[in-house]
């Protein structure tokens, strides 16, 4: 399935905007974005595994946190995850 | 909201009014009375940066009768390339009193309060209490989540907008059927893990692309026509030009706006957001991604001046410098130091293998990001390294004033 990267995490993927992993659940598809892309994965989960506050992830247009299997959700080759974080933009150190 | 502006006697237009507006007069789904909303209206603009200069300046030239304006900042030359409102002759003003200008220079007609002052929690329910609609055009985290508060508390709609680089949000937060941003959020990233600095700008015409959406939702709220964004979150993504909404839930467990509130006033959004406190000796940005000065040795790192380092180098002392900034900014400006990206330097920390045990000078732009580097190449093991404070722009400023600074 895609999985759309948000600007903020695309430095984490090698500028990819959108990766393609294979299907199964929403939980099965992040294990391995994260093992793909190590360094993703403090920025989309506390180190108990926990998705972060600051963090959303939609799969097509539903937030996963009000799917009633939540992460355990299955998915199709077909269907979208987008991460979206909290931004804050302008800054500029 | 709308039911408030019907219940006072709407303003009426001057004939110069009826003629400034007719486009929108001759559109039944303002009218007359639409527009005479407007300009009862009170809206108030938190931010006058890349956001608020665009929507502030469309709902000046639609009628809205009073806009209120929330900035402590004055005008720099680097804030004209997307702050429309400002202008160069502006430079160097408060910018509310910049902004002032090109608002009644636009709208003679429209009434401008200014709030020279930084949002805090101690004056932001009296600032809000006055205004019908808010919009949170602020560039961080603090500001947000106290203008959503806020807002909550006051039962004052947000039209909310925000910017990263090449992408947007937008929705309409604070109303009593739809969620908040905490219902979005709850809480905000910590500062080590916002996006790096080096990832920071934005480019110019996107908060223009955002702040009119803004100034469309906030329209829509004052007229009580169409579908505002209450509910549902817009993504614009500029480069791909594709535009996106989500819906978004009413968190039940949300601490400000759900049905047992644990936040029944303001707080310390500085505290929350795990910053320090804004000093007056910087912006925000500095605040939380704590730019270090001229202090000696900080976390255990010595910081070293532009006077130092050039006397180290004009005396050929056996340093090792180390830039940390993107290949980009290397070419705006550079001290010929060999270069690895902050993001890179836990990766490519082999590539330093001969210089663990020399004396190793980092510097970036201003001093933040090598301060991280320095304490991770500590961490790796290396004896003697500093930060270089200030960065290149003290360099700019102290030894090579022909140097360009950004």
């Amino acid at each position: 399935m895609k999985i759309h990267i948000p600007t903020p995490l695309r430095s984490y993927t090698g500028g990819l905007e959108t990766v393609s992993i294979p299907g199964g659940t929403v939980d099965a598809v992040f294990q391995q974005l994260t093992v793909k892309y190590p360094d993703l994965k403090q920025h989309l989960f506390t180190p108990e595994g926990k998705l972060r506050s600051f963090v959303n992830v939609y799969l097509n247009d539903d937030d996963i946190r009000y799917l009633e299997s939540k992460q355990e959700t299955a998915v199709k080759d077909t269907d979208e995850l987008t991460i979206i974080p909290s931004i804050a933009g302008g800054m500029n150190l | 909201m709308p039911t408030t502006i019907e219940e006072i006697v709407l303003p009426k237009l001057s004939n110069d009014e009826i003629a400034r507006y007719s486009r929108h007069l001759i559109l039944p789904e303002v009218g007359m009375e639409g527009q005479q909303k407007l300009k009862a209206a009170k809206v108030l603009c938190v931010g006058t940066g890349g956001l608020g200069a665009p929507l502030a300046m469309y709902l000046a030239a639609a009628g809205v009768g009073t806009i209120g304006l929330v900035d402590f900042d004055t005008v720099d030359a680097s804030n004209l390339q997307r702050q429309i409102i400002h202008s160069t002759a502006t430079v160097g003003k408060l910018k509310v009193d910049s902004a002032e200008i090109m608002l009644k220079g636009l709208n003679p007609y429209l009434n401008v309060v200014k709030h020279n002052t930084m949002l805090t929690s101690a004056n932001a329910l009296e600032i809000l209490k006055d205004y019908d609609v808010i919009a949170d055009g602020t560039d961080n985290f603090q500001t947000r989540y106290l203008v959503n508060d806020a807002c909550v508390l006051l039962n004052k709609p947000n039209a909310y907008g925000s910017i990263f680089r090449f992408e947007g949000q937008a929705s309409v937060f604070g109303t009593k059927e739809g969620p908040c941003y905490r219902c979005l959020y709850p809480e905000p990233p910590p500062p080590g893990l916002v996006p790096s600095c080096a990832e920071g700008g934005v480019l110019g015409i996107l908060p223009g692309l955002v702040g009119v959406i803004q100034a469309t939702e906030t329209i829509k709220l004052i007229l009580g026509i169409g579908e505002p964004l209450i509910g549902r979150l817009l993504l614009v993504d500029a480069l791909g030009m594709s535009f996106r909404t989500l819906k978004l839930r009413k968190n039940p467990d949300c601490p400000v706006c759900g049905p047992s509130p644990t936040v029944t006033e303001l707080i310390d959004y500085d505290q929350f957001c795990g910053i320090e406190k804004p000093t007056s000796v910087g912006p925000l940005e500095v605040a939380r991604d704590k730019a270090v000065g001229d202090h000696p040795i900080v976390e255990g790192i010595p910081q070293i001046t532009v006077e130092e380092l050039k006397r180290k180098l004009d005396a050929k002392e056996d340093i090792f410098v180390l830039d940390v900034r993107e290949p980009h900014e290397y070419l705006i400006a550079n001290l010929g130091a060999p270069q690895i990206p902050l993001g890179e330097v836990e990766r490519r920390v082999s590539e330093l293998a001969a210089q663990k045990n020399r004396e190793v000078i980092v510097h970036c732009r201003s001093g933040a990001r090598s301060q991280k580097a320095a304490l991770m190449l500590k961490q790796a093991g290396f004896t003697n390294v500093s930060n270089l404070a200030g960065g290149i722009l003290a360099w700019a400023d102290k030894i090579d004033p022909s140097m360009p600074k950004y």
